[in-house]
This record gives C-alpha cells, structure tokens and sequence, in this order.
C-alpha cells in the first residue's frame, strides 16, 4: 500500500504536465495529500512488523543481469516517508500562489517528491541508485528557473555537488554489486564484505551520500542552493532532499559495510561536530535571512551524522529522529521566510528591522517564534527530543563531541535570538518610512500550510514515543550496532 | 538472405544517383523504409536462443586466396544491423540532403550492412573500405569550414590504419592459410603467429581499430572531421561508422590476440581511460557545441573499450557473471551511444539551421522562447551524461560493474569521465537555456512538426532503453554468454 506513494506521485507530474495549467496545482495537492494520508495509515497501523525490513514489491526487472523492482519497509522508511509527505504537502500549499509556467513547477515538485519517496522505499541497489540520482534534475529545474538571488550560480553548484557525491556513490555501489555478486539489500546487509574492501569502500560510500546531506566541509552548495531555490524548493531540500543522503548513509553504508563504519565512526564523529558548531558560527554573521536558515539547516544535519556516527541505538534511533524533525521544523522555516519575503522583497535584516513586521505581519511573527523555538531545541518541540536522545547516545561512545556539541548549541540559541530580535522584534520602528506599507494578507493556504508543519513538530515533540516506537525496533535488528551499545 | 539487405541501399544509391528526383529525401528514406522491414525480418527469423553465426550465406570467391564470399550474423552483427537502419533514415531527416549527398549515404548504408556482416577478411576488409571513400566525399563536398583540410586528415589516418591492419591479415594468411573468422578463432588460443611477427600483427590490426573509433591518442582526425561534416553525415560517422572499430575490436582484436591483449592489459586499459577522461575535459572546454559533443563521442566509446579492455587483459579469468555484465554493457553502449550521440548532432544541426551558429555563448535564454526545444534536446543531454532512468546509464552501469571486478583502479579513474562529462553538458545547458535572452534566441521558433515527428520517437527510445532494457538484451543475450565463454 505504502508504495502507492511513489506511483501516485509519478502519475500526478505526468498528469500535470499534460493537463492545463490551471488544474497544476489541485493536481499536486490532491496527490500529495493522498500521499500523506497513505503515509499516515501505514504508519499507524504498519502491515508488518516495523522492526523488520519486510519486502513490499519484487518483480524481476532487467532478469539477465540480477536487477529487480523491489520495495521494503520497516520503521525508518516509514518514517521518512511520512515527513516525505507531510513537506510535499506544504511545500504545495505555499507555492499556491506561483503564476510563471505553473504546470511545470509542480511537474519537477512532484518529480522530486516521488524520486525521494522511491528512494525511502526502493530495496535493490540499482533501484536506489535510479531514484537518487533522479531526485537531481528536478532540482536543477526548480531553482534554474523559478530561483532568486544569483539561481543559476546555485543551481549549478548544487548539481555540481550532487553529481559529485553521486559519483563517489556510484563507485561504492558497483564495489558492493561486484563483491556480493547481488543488488537485494536484505542479502547484502548479510554478506560477509572483505575487511579491506570495507575499510575504502565505507568512506567512499558515506562521503558519496554526506555530500547530499550537507556535511561539512562540503556543505557548502546547501546555503547558496536554499538561497537561490524557490520557497517551495528551499523546503524540499532541506525536508526532503538533505535526508536522502542521510538515509543513504544510514541504510546502505553502514548496513553494508559495519566493520569500516565503525573504524570511520570517529571521523564522522569529528566532521559532525565542526559542522554543528561552524554552521552555528557562520549562522550568527549572516544578513540574509535565508542564509542563516540555510547554515542553520547544516548545523542541524551535524547532529544527525553525530548520532549516526554513535553507532548504538539511541544515538542512531535520535538521528532518524531528528531527520524526521529537521524536515518539518526546516521547511517549516524556509516557508515562512519565503512568506515574508514574498510581501517586503527583501531578506535583508537591516531592512527588515525597520518593517515593523511583528504587527504587520501578526501571523508569520507568530509561527517563526514557535519555529525559533522547535529550532533552538525548546522542550516540547520536536527538536529538543531528537537532540536530546542522539546526545545521550552519543556520550556513551564519543563524550568530548557532546561538550563540544552542548557549547555549539548555544551558539544555534544565539543566531535564532539574534534574527528574532532583528527581524520581528526591533525597536527601530519609528524611524522607518516603509512601516506604513500594507501587505497582502496571509492567504488560507499559507496558514494552513505552517499549521500541519508546526502541529507535526509539538506532537513530535510532546509524544516522541510515537515516532520512536517505530524507529528504534528497526534500528534494534540492523547489522551495524554494537551488541554492548 | 543477407545479401539482400546489402542490396537494397546499394540499388537505392544508384536510383537516386541515376534518376532525377523532385526530392531525392523521400526516395533515400522509401529505400530506407524497405532496409528496416527486412532487417526486422531478419530479426525475426534470428533466433536468439542461439549464440552463434546464424543464417549463413557461404558462396565460392576468390578460391585461390581462400577468399569465400561469407556473410552471417549473431545477436552483435543483428544489434548493429538494426542499429545501421534506425540512424541512416534519422541521420537524412536533418538539413536538406540533396541527390549526391542521399547516394552516398545509402551506398554507405550499404557497407555498413556488409562490415557488420561479413564473416571473412577479406570480405570485411572490402566493405570496411567501401564505407571510406563515401565518408571522405561527404566531409570534403559538403563540409563546411576548413573541410578540405579534416577530410583530409579524417582520409588519412583511417586509410594508414587499414593499410596496417591489412598487412597485419596478410601476414596471418601467410602462415595461417585461412582468412575465414571461425577458423582463426579456433586456432589463436596457441597463438596465431610465433616471435616478434604477432606483435607486428596485433600492432597492425590494433591501430587501424584504434584510429576508427578512435581511441586516445589516435583520435585527433575525428573533432575536426565531425565539426566540420553536414549534420546529417556527423551522425552518421559517430552513430554507426565509430562503431565499425568497436565492432572490430570485438570480433577481430579479441578472439584472435587473446595472449596478446593479456599482455599488454594495461596499457590498452590506459589509453581507454585516457580517452574517457581527456576526451571529456576536453569536451568541457569547448565553446563549439558540436565539437563539444565530438569529443564526448570519443568519450562514451571509451567506456566501451574500457569494458572490453577489462575483461579480457586481466591476468585470471574473470567470474562469468562480470565478463557477462562487461560484454552486455558494452554492447548496450554501442547501441546507446548510436542514438543518443545522433540525437545530439541532431539538435546541434536544428540550432544552427535555424541561426547558422553554434557556440554555446551565442544562445541564452532559450527556455523562456523554445521550451519544448529545450525539454527534448535536455533529455537527449541527460542520456549522453549517463542520468538514471534512461539509455545511457544502463550500459555505463554494466560496464563499470565489469571492469570494477577485474581492474577497480582503471575504473575508479574512469568514473571522473562521468563527472566531467556532467559538467560540460550543465555547463552547456546553462549557457543555452537559462541567462539573458540573447538575439540569437529571442525570436528562436520551438519544434516544428516534422521536427517532432523525427525527434520525439528517438527520445521516447532512449527511455525505453532506459526503463525497460531487456527487449535490447534479448537480442545479444546468447551472443554475450558465447563470448564471455570464449573468454574463460
């Protein structure tokens, strides 16, 4: 049932593409929220036991050379799947208002959703691989021709990297294929991989896939692509699209090859943590307010690798977590500076300041101080919980990280402060002659938007039980863990 | 049976060159139509369950020299066969071919047929030769700048080739008597020839292959030579004429020097490599989009070699599953490269009809005028970079998986041709697409209908290919397994 997702999203782009333009976005909207609600139902009521990767599809695709149609399922696809859907739909809803070649923006947004859900799902390698890499063209599109600030310099940048990564990937996989002589990820994450082979064919794998998911030092393309990207864009990536080269990490390059995870781990230890605090750092320099979310987005993708990088259940089992919470509490982010900017053109903080936007814009101001808040990892947000369970993983392998860590989140509870302060709650009112400028009103499909996303990170916040009884089980059963963690 | 198939072009050049017709096109592709139905019909008599030479024709020729008049075809003579009749009638639907141009490519057509048929050297050599002459006129007459001087040149190195490699086969028939393929299979696992006078044979052979695909460093004829040919012959020359090498390596070079590409595996896998990654730091530094996508021909056939190279130099015999995967990659290449490289040319050829300019700074912009145009030509782009999804990528997949298990270092080099062949083709996309309308695209016209009629089947091939590959494998299934026999 769960593999509808992908087909359903499929059909709506085709259907898009081909249909007229003005019934794009009911299209996507309608898919996307069929998405959701079958997310939703096989998250809540999962048809098999989460803990196991149970096979969904398996049909024999190019028969002559071992490669088949093949989906699975346990806790962690389920949910990513389920924060695959809800960003899809909000990113829908906060595009309603896209005038230029509508039936092909939402042709490339649904193309990327379904390639992510084909990855979250897909259990052949080469299957993988061909969602993955689909995933980048859409991309591409989406912020060449409906970008900002300098597009085409961060569209290009951004595939640059991509391709880049997905070379490395690509190298790894064909080292996995060749040496297990197999493409089905329930027999390779049991194949015996020789030692050697792991110790090169690990880094090259995990660093193929932490490119996608913004680790430092090759974060980089994240801040200009969120930068130049549409708002619509700016939450697929950091919802959707940053998670995949998580979850690639997670699911293929540990499960495959556990004894050059954990000779590794260290460094992803090392390399999570300078992410985590540098992006804090860089965060707290920015002007635009687009670039301090987009480095914020890299800080919180830092915990995520670190709790990877923990290699016990808890640390692994926060790090699913936090995907899960940094996709709702990032789109949500980049949804509403997408909204401000939409009415004062400008992302400027300076300029901001003097807009007076805490009472021109009451809702906005609203939502973003909750956002703020679910970001800086307030209790009772999302956030606090993922971070909390991959810090108290992570002390028990890598202590020091979580010092280092504790001291780079303050610097995260500075930077929001700081454009709190500077974007909403300035006292240079008065002084400024925009003040008086009316805007367009928040439309229903903007609130209704931000609603569902801040909603999905109070109930992931308040009752994470929910999410973890998912995850953890599956975590429990993969190849990598240590029997003492 | 197969004769037949020769014939046809052959009677279709001399009608066109004979008769005067209003549009001599539209009797080039009747005849065109009329080669593809029966090369189908062979298809369809082929059986592909059987790995070997199939519906033999064996005349007397030439007794004296052994010479037989020998023509058959397996699942690689069929997929070449079919490849040849998909991209001659695509290659005349691009400018406006007059008779002397149409006459020369069916008489092409036609040596193609026979190269890609011929079961006996002599044979081969003669219809190898026969594609020579007709590729030279087409570059000198109809080229465009500089076209005496790369007709030349492209005359040159493939005739100093063929000289070597007919010397190589002499010097085999006189010490092995036989011209005839099979045969000489049969005897080369001891060796062909003793002492210094097989390297002297492999040399031979290797080099006037070499030059035809081209491999590095005898590929310096083929930029100029395809920038400068007509659109409709650049298409031709890199979708079916390069194949004529690649096809040579694997029925000639392989099957008869075995011990010698063993010995010298490296080297061969070097130059392979060389032509994969320079040829696409090259291509990304072009400014001419068609010599850009000349040098990523160079490029994609290196994969090919890379493939072959691999599997048949390593010092063990490889595993059967990865020579299997090596050989079906590489032949799903050659038939990937064929019409994607053509689709290519193809768009090139639209951009300078519609302008008479090509560079990739004399467009920009063109999304927000041409957007179907621009849809299409990126797919074509998109296959040609090896995307997932469609052509290109399965061929490249296979081929990797092979050569990673016999020479994974080779290989891990070879993946940078991937990179650097994204970002030339990015670098083109956004340069053409995207940017400031300039003048050159601002009143540009999107597709015309017979644009799309040539072009959408293409495209909607190259998914296919893509998505669901296997009716491509059925053709050369038992033919791989045969070959990938022959190699353990």
């Amino acid at each position: 049932m769960i593999a509808w997702t992908i087909y359903i999203t499929f059909a709506a782009a085709i259907l898009v593409i081909a249909a007229p333009a003005r019934f794009a976005r009911w299209t996507a909207l309608s898919a996307t929220a069929a998405d959701l609600l079958i997310s939703l139902i096989a998250f809540f009521r999962p048809a098999a036991d989460p803990a196991h990767y149970t096979t969904l599809v398996r049909v024999p695709w190019i028969p002559t050379l071992g490669m088949n149609y093949q989906l699975a399922v346990d806790g962690v696809s389920l949910t990513m799947v389920l924060v695959t859907s809800l960003t899809a739909v909000s990113a829908v809803l906060f595009s309603w208002e896209v005038q230029e070649r509508r039936n092909e923006f939402f042709f490339w947004l649904l193309l990327v959703v379904a390639g992510s859900f084909g990855v979250f799902l897909s259990a052949d390698l080469f299957l993988f691989f061909v969602f993955y890499e689909l995933v980048i063209v859409p991309k591409y599109f989406l912020i060449a021709i409906w970008g900002s600030t300098n597009k085409e310099y961060g569209a290009m940048k951004l595939t640059l990297y991509s391709f880049f990564g997905g070379a490395l990937v690509f190298l790894g996989i064909i080292a996995a294929y060749v040496a297990a002589g197999s493409l089905d990820f329930n027999e390779l994450a049991r194949f015996g991989f020789d030692p050697h082979l792991q110790m090169w064919a690990f880094p090259v794998l995990f660093l193929g896939f932490a490119i996608l998911a913004g680790a430092w030092p090759f974060h980089t393309w994240a801040p200009t692509g969120h930068v130049a990207a549409p708002t619509a864009g700016s939450m697929l990536l950091a919802g959707i699209v940053m998670k995949l080269g998580a979850y690639g990490g997670l699911r293929v390059a540990m499960n495959l090859f556990p004894e050059g995870f954990h000779v590794w781990s260290k460094w992803i230890a090392v390399v999570a943590v300078i992410g985590i605090v540098y992006a804090a750092a860089v965060a707290l320099r920015q002007r635009d307010l687009k670039f301090v979310i987009g480095y914020s987005s890299v800080s919180h993708m830092g915990f995520v690798l670190l709790g990877l990088a923990a290699a016990n259940v808890l640390g692994v089992s926060g790090a699913v977590l936090q995907m899960f919470s940094h996709g709702v509490i990032g789109a949500l982010l980049f949804a509403l500076v997408g909204m401000i900017y939409h009415r004062t053109h400008t992302r400027d903080l300076d300029s901001l300041a003097g807009m007076n936007l805490r009472r021109m814009l009451p809702f906005t101001t609203f939502a973003f101080v909750l956002a703020a808040a679910a970001s800086m990892g307030i209790p009772g947000f999302s956030g606090f919980a993922a971070e909390v369970t991959i810090l108290i993983g992570a002390w028990k392998t890598f202590p020091v990280a979580v010092w280092i860590t504790g001291a780079g989140m303050v610097l995260v509870a500075a930077f929001t402060l700081r454009i709190l302060r500077r974007a909403f709650f300035s006292d240079q009112i008065a002084t400024s002659p925009e003040a008086a400028v009316a805007y367009s009103p928040i439309t229903f499909a903007e609130k209704a938007g931000a609603t569902l996303l801040l909603v999905t990170t109070l109930a992931a916040g308040l009752y994470p039980k929910l999410l973890l009884d998912r995850i953890m089980p599956a975590i429990e059963t993969m190849r990598f863990i240590q029997p003492n963690g | 049976m197969i004769t037949l198939l020769i014939l046809i072009p052959l009677v279709g050049a001399i009608v066109v060159s004979a008769a005067r017709f209003g549009n001599p096109r539209i009797v080039a592709l009747i005849v065109n139509v009329v080669s593809a139905l029966y090369a189908l019909l062979l298809w369809q008599r082929f059986d592909v369950h059987s790995g070997g030479m199939q519906l033999l024709e064996r005349h007397e020729w030439i007794p004296a020299i052994g010479a037989e008049y020998l023509l058959g075809i397996d699942g690689l003579s069929l997929l070449l066969v079919l490849l040849t009749s998909l991209i001659i009638p695509f290659a005349l639907m691009s400018g406006k071919p007059d008779r002397g141009l149409c006459a020369l490519m069916l008489f092409t057509q036609s040596a193609l047929y026979g190269t890609f048929t011929a079961q006996n050297f002599v044979l081969f050599f003669l219809f190898y030769e026969m594609s020579l002459i007709p590729s030279f006129l087409l570059i000198k007459i109809w080229g465009g700048k500089n076209r005496d001087r790369a007709a030349t040149k492209f005359f040159v190195y493939t005739f100093l080739g063929s000289v070597a490699m007919l010397l190589a086969f002499l010097g085999i028939y006189l010490v092995r008597g036989t011209f005839d393929f099979a045969t000489l299979t049969g005897m080369a696992r001891g060796g062909l020839l003793g002492g210094t006078a097989r390297w002297f044979a492999f040399g031979g052979i290797f080099l006037g292959l070499a030059v035809k695909v081209p491999l590095f460093p005898f590929h310096t004829w083929l930029p100029d030579a395809y920038e400068t040919a007509p659109t409709g012959v650049s298409m031709m020359l890199t979708g079916v004429l390069s194949k004529m090498g690649v096809y040579g390596f694997i029925r000639l070079l392989v099957p008869l020097f075995p011990n010698e590409i063993r010995a010298a595996g490296p080297w061969l896998l070097g130059l392979a490599v060389c032509s994969i990654v320079f040829a696409s730091l090259a291509a990304w530094a072009q400014t001419d989009l068609k010599r850009m996508v000349a040098y990523l021909s160079i490029n994609h056939l290196g994969y090919c070699l890379l493939g072959l190279f691999a599997i048949t130099s390593s010092a063990v015999a490889p595993a059967a599953p990865d020579s299997q995967a090596a050989l079906a990659g590489v032949f799903v290449q050659i038939f990937n490269h064929g019409i994607t490289a053509a689709a290519l040319f193809y768009w090139v050829g639209l951009l300078e009809e519609r302008r008479g300019a090509r560079g990739i700074n004399d467009f920009g912009g063109l999304m927000q005028r041409a957007p179907l145009f621009c849809a299409w030509m990126s797919v074509a782009m998109f296959s040609s970079l090896g995307l997932p999804g469609l052509n290109g990528f399965i061929g490249e997949f296979l081929i990797f998986k092979g050569s990673f298990a016999t020479a994974a270092p080779f290989t891990a080099v070879a993946v940078l041709g991937l990179l650097f062949t994204a970002i030339a083709f990015l670098r083109a996309m956004q340069a053409l697409f995207s940017g400031p309308l300039t003048p050159n695209s601002a009143s540009l016209p999107d597709l015309y209908r017979r644009e799309k009629l040539v072009i959408i089947p293409v495209t909607l091939l190259m998914f296919a290919i893509g998505v669901a590959p296997q009716f491509i494998f059925n053709v050369f299934n038992s033919t791989v397994a045969n070959v990938a026999q022959l190699l353990s």
